[in-house]
């Protein structure tokens, strides 16, 4: 399938005795944009750190734009295809927020530093960061620092984001300057995958919804489908109790 | 004693001397810089293998750094004094047995010791780095020697130098063990002064070289703490847990 961006086939992974993903498979669509839903503990996180290989599957295979990830090309794969926003955003904290943005254009895409400058300004810019570019991430409110973050990610024009719980550990008040990144970053061609607990956020920039319950994928859809008519007894369940 | 102590012949006396101290101060010295410099390359060293996963890696560094922390650095001169140069012999089958140089016996003593600690030091300062560092590296494509290189050893560095710098005054105090094995240092003169003056001057002249080199290195010390405690990144992190990682 030429439009195909990600294909995961019969994923496992185990950690230890705890089988946290169980025969997942999963297409995902060139500029597709995916959130993943499902109670803590369901296997949602380690499922997109599969796909960079962060978390090495226990079986299954996983293959970005047709090509198998494996434990030798992980790197490669990463640095030519993805990047990821984290829960804890993982800045660099004894580099600049402009070094944080310009390291890996720099170290690993071998651009000029001022070429590499530029673009990182322009992407700070569009997280409305740019006179933040001096500061230390230690500076910078939680908000700030994923703002950052998702810009570092960007700087390297992947074909695919992957999220993992980008809000979870804000502060309320933050959570939407993160979202409104988000949202505009939605409506370019990239593939987003999102593990995330915001709904609202989820009804407006989805294309898909899947939602995973003891490591398995229970329920799949668009997000009319799956919020306002869940065919599962569980999802049911899970959304009852988060939808107020 | 006050009085003792005070006199200003036994003072004259014990500076007769002085020209052995400093050449004991000049051994001291080089015996410190060139162990330092074998301590920190086997700490570099054993400290970056720490991180790697090998079991049998692991297990040189537990047996290397449990045997020279926990035991004591006088019974380690000897065993360069006595120890090694039978081993020497009955490996290269010679018909006599060399001793080892002095200078050799006290830099391969300070610094196969010392090198036990700093290997310690580095390889908490590598764990000390939050795991979402290395994760943020390898997401964006940085191999794990790269990320070691550019994330992963920068934050380090900050974190161990005071470590480091308490480390070298260590060391430094601990050349003199010297004076107990084969001698040449500035302890050996000024015991062997103390010995046929009886004046306990020698000491207060050696214990005031010592603190000449000794006190500046620990002002670094705290000049390092200091620093450390404004250097981005070093205040008010938090370690992933398990459970944010499932």
């Amino acid at each position: 399938m030429e439009n195909e961006m990600i294909r995961i086939e019969h994923l496992r992974k185990r950690f230890g005795d705890q089988q946290v993903l169980d025969d997942i498979s999963l297409t995902v669509r060139r500029g597709e944009k995916l959130v993943i839903l499902g109670p803590s503990g369901s296997g949602k996180s380690t499922l997109i750190r599969c796909i960079n290989h962060l978390e090495k599957p226990t079986a299954g295979e996983i293959y970005i734009d047709g090509e198998q990830v494996t434990n030798r090309n992980w790197i490669r794969m990463s640095r030519d295809h993805m990047a990821m926003v984290f829960q804890q955003f993982n800045l660099y904290p004894h580099k600049t927020v402009l070094q944080n943005l310009t390291l890996a254009p720099i170290r690993l895409h071998r651009i000029p530093k001022k070429e590499a400058e530029t673009v990182a300004m322009e992407y700070l810019e569009r997280v409305g960061l740019a006179n933040k570019a001096d500061a230390y991430p230690q500076n910078l409110s939680g908000g700030q620092q994923q703002r950052v973050a998702i810009a570092r990610a960007l700087v390297t024009h992947p074909e695919i984001i992957l999220f993992d719980e980008p809000t979870s550990a804000l502060d309320p008040e933050m959570v939407n300057e993160v979202l409104d990144v988000m949202v505009e970053l939605s409506k370019e061609d990239i593939t987003m995958l999102c593990v995330t607990h915001e709904m609202g956020f989820a009804r407006k920039v989805a294309d898909r919804v899947i939602f995973l319950e003891n490591a398995r994928i229970m329920e799949e859809g668009t997000p009319a489908e799956v919020f306002d008519h869940p065919k599962n007894e569980r999802t049911k369940l899970f959304f009852s109790k988060i939808l107020h | 004693m006050l009085e003792s102590l005070l006199d200003p012949w036994r003072w004259e006396r014990s500076f007769q001397d002085f020209p052995d101290y400093l050449s004991g101060f000049g051994m001291t010295l080089r015996v410190t810089v060139v162990g330092w410099l074998i301590a920190m390359a086997i700490g570099i060293l054993l400290g970056l293998i720490s991180t790697k996963k090998s079991r049998v890696l692991k297990v040189i560094y537990q047996v290397y750094v449990q045997f020279f922390q926990n035991t004591p650095v006088t019974i380690q001169f000897f065993f360069f004094y006595v120890g090694v140069p039978v081993i020497i012999k009955q490996l290269f089958q010679m018909s006599r047995t060399y001793r080892l140089s002095k200078f050799v016996i006290g830099i391969f003593g300070v610094g196969l010791y010392h090198g036990a600690y700093i290997a310690e030091i580095i390889r908490s300062g590598i764990q000390a780095v939050p795991v979402g560092q290395r994760e943020a590296a390898c997401s964006q494509g940085f191999t794990e020697n790269q990320a070691m290189v550019h994330i992963i050893l920068p934050q380090t560095l900050r974190m161990i130098l005071p470590p480091l710098a308490s480390q070298t005054l260590a060391l430094l105090k601990n050349t003199s063990t010297l004076a107990m094995v084969v001698g040449l240092d500035l302890m050996y003169f000024a015991d062997k002064s103390v010995g046929y003056t009886g004046y306990f001057q020698g000491y207060l002249i050696a214990a005031a070289m010592y603190f000449a080199v000794c006190f500046p290195l620990a002002i670094l010390v705290r000049v390092l703490e200091k620093n450390a405690a404004r250097t981005p990144g070093l205040s008010g992190r938090r370690r992933r847990t398990a459970k944010e990682a499932v």
